[in-house]
């Protein structure tokens, strides 16, 4: 009996950690509750109940003894695919049964505490130059285009930077966006820039939160209404925190 | 000449996205492919009917249906084929537009732009659910004939 209440404890443990690290890197909340079953039927608990949000996940495993219930917070969520298919693989090796429960929690926590993110001067050139691409995809001339790759790539920078220092993500969203504005504007001014609006959604679709809105939005379709609603307030904060950033330069200035 | 232009620029700023999004490298590429066919098919179709939710509902059918393809292929979350091609479709600048209009007073503007953001991105949600619909439509449908 005391074995089994163990036992039941330890699966638990690596249920939670899987969800954690796909709900951290951006896994949609279907898919988080799902390997955490998956992966608890495979281990022999085959009544669990869980329920996910944004900010937290609360697991609990039906069996002959009384229920147990974990709690897990989430304050901390970012976009990391790689994560999220390290996890779905280590899932479906328990699943037919080639991890046991004690590799499955080594696998996982070396997962966890791994940075799999690409270099930092790389990530910085990719948005740069996504936003140079986005400003020609939003019929913008070419003649913009290093201009909004400049303030593209300065304002993903300065958002990363503070957001090292201001823990606020709203805050450093602004203040990216403040510099996307600035950057922009001055760019027009001197001469190099030519259409202010293409410029700025250029540079500022590294910073939106496209991704957010339209996980919102299928949430609410399946039935996960509360991160639903949380994610879209979540969205909505995003977009005006950017929106004010410009706004600010642009009736400043 | 026009729209060579934008297939290049979508292939470039979909696998910049896979990159900021950090997909496993291998799938980089085919990331940039997936969003450069959704792409195409947004321009052509917005040039062609001036309607952008349809536009948007028909490329993100598309890219789920070929995400979900993969997905299987490769034995992957679809999220990791699906993300990062369906960023340019997301109506990003229209939000934009939107919440710089609410800022400067100017609520009518505003809150017309809001709806019709509102509107992409249900298109591009129903447009994810719909195909995983029809994907599991049709395994419910092999396994009842295997079990016939």
């Amino acid at each position: 009996m005391e074995n089994q209440v163990e036992a039941t404890y330890e699966i638990m443990e690596v249920c939670l950690l899987a969800g954690k690290i796909m709900l951290q890197s951006g896994a949609e909340t279907y898919r988080v509750e799902d390997t955490m079953m998956r992966i608890a039927s495979s281990f022999g608990i085959e009544k669990t109940h869980s329920y996910v949000t944004p900010t937290g996940i609360i697991f609990s495993a039906e069996g002959t003894e009384p229920t147990k219930t974990k709690l897990i917070r989430i304050s901390e969520r970012s976009t990391d695919l790689k994560k999220v298919a390290m996890v779905n693989s280590i899932s479906r090796r328990i699943s037919s049964g080639d991890a046991n429960l004690k590799e499955a929690l080594e696998q996982l926590e070396e997962v966890d505490s791994l940075d799999v993110t690409f270099p930092f001067r790389i990530q910085v050139a990719a948005a740069s130059l996504a936003s140079g691409c986005f400003m020609i995809m939003f019929r913008g001339g070419w003649n913009d285009f290093i201009p909004a790759m400049i303030s593209g790539g300065i304002g993903y920078l300065s958002f990363v930077y503070f957001h090292r220092f201001v823990p606020i993500k709203f805050f450093s969203e602004f203040l990216a966006s403040f510099m996307i504005g600035l950057l922009s504007f001055l760019f027009v001014k001197i001469g190099v820039g030519h259409q202010l609006d293409k410029i700025v959604i250029g540079s500022v679709m590294t910073l939106v939160p496209g991704l957010l809105v339209t996980n919102a939005i299928r949430d609410l379709m399946a039935g996960h209404l509360v991160s639903g609603l949380s994610k879209g307030a979540e969205a909505f904060l995003t977009a005006f925190a950017i929106g004010a950033g410009i706004a600010v330069v642009l009736s400043f200035l | 000449m026009a729209i060579l232009a934008q297939l290049v620029t979508s292939f470039i700023a979909t696998s910049a996205f896979g990159i900021i999004f950090n997909a496993p490298k291998q799938t980089l590429v085919k990331c940039g492919l997936i969003g450069m066919g959704g792409w195409l098919i947004y321009f052509l179709l917005e040039d062609y009917s001036d309607n952008a939710i349809l536009a948007t509902l028909a490329a993100t059918i598309f890219i789920a249906v070929i995400s979900q393809v993969l997905a299987k292929y490769y034995k992957t979350p679809v999220i990791i084929f699906s993300v990062a091609g369906v960023i340019p479709l997301v109506p990003g600048g229209l939000s934009y537009d939107a919440m710089r209009n609410f800022v400067e007073n100017d609520y009518n503007t505003a809150i017309g732009l809001a709806a019709k953001v509102l509107m992409l991105a249900g298109a591009i949600a129903f447009g994810l659910v719909f195909s995983e619909v029809i994907n599991q439509v049709i395994q419910k449908i092999n396994r009842y004939r295997a079990r016939i």
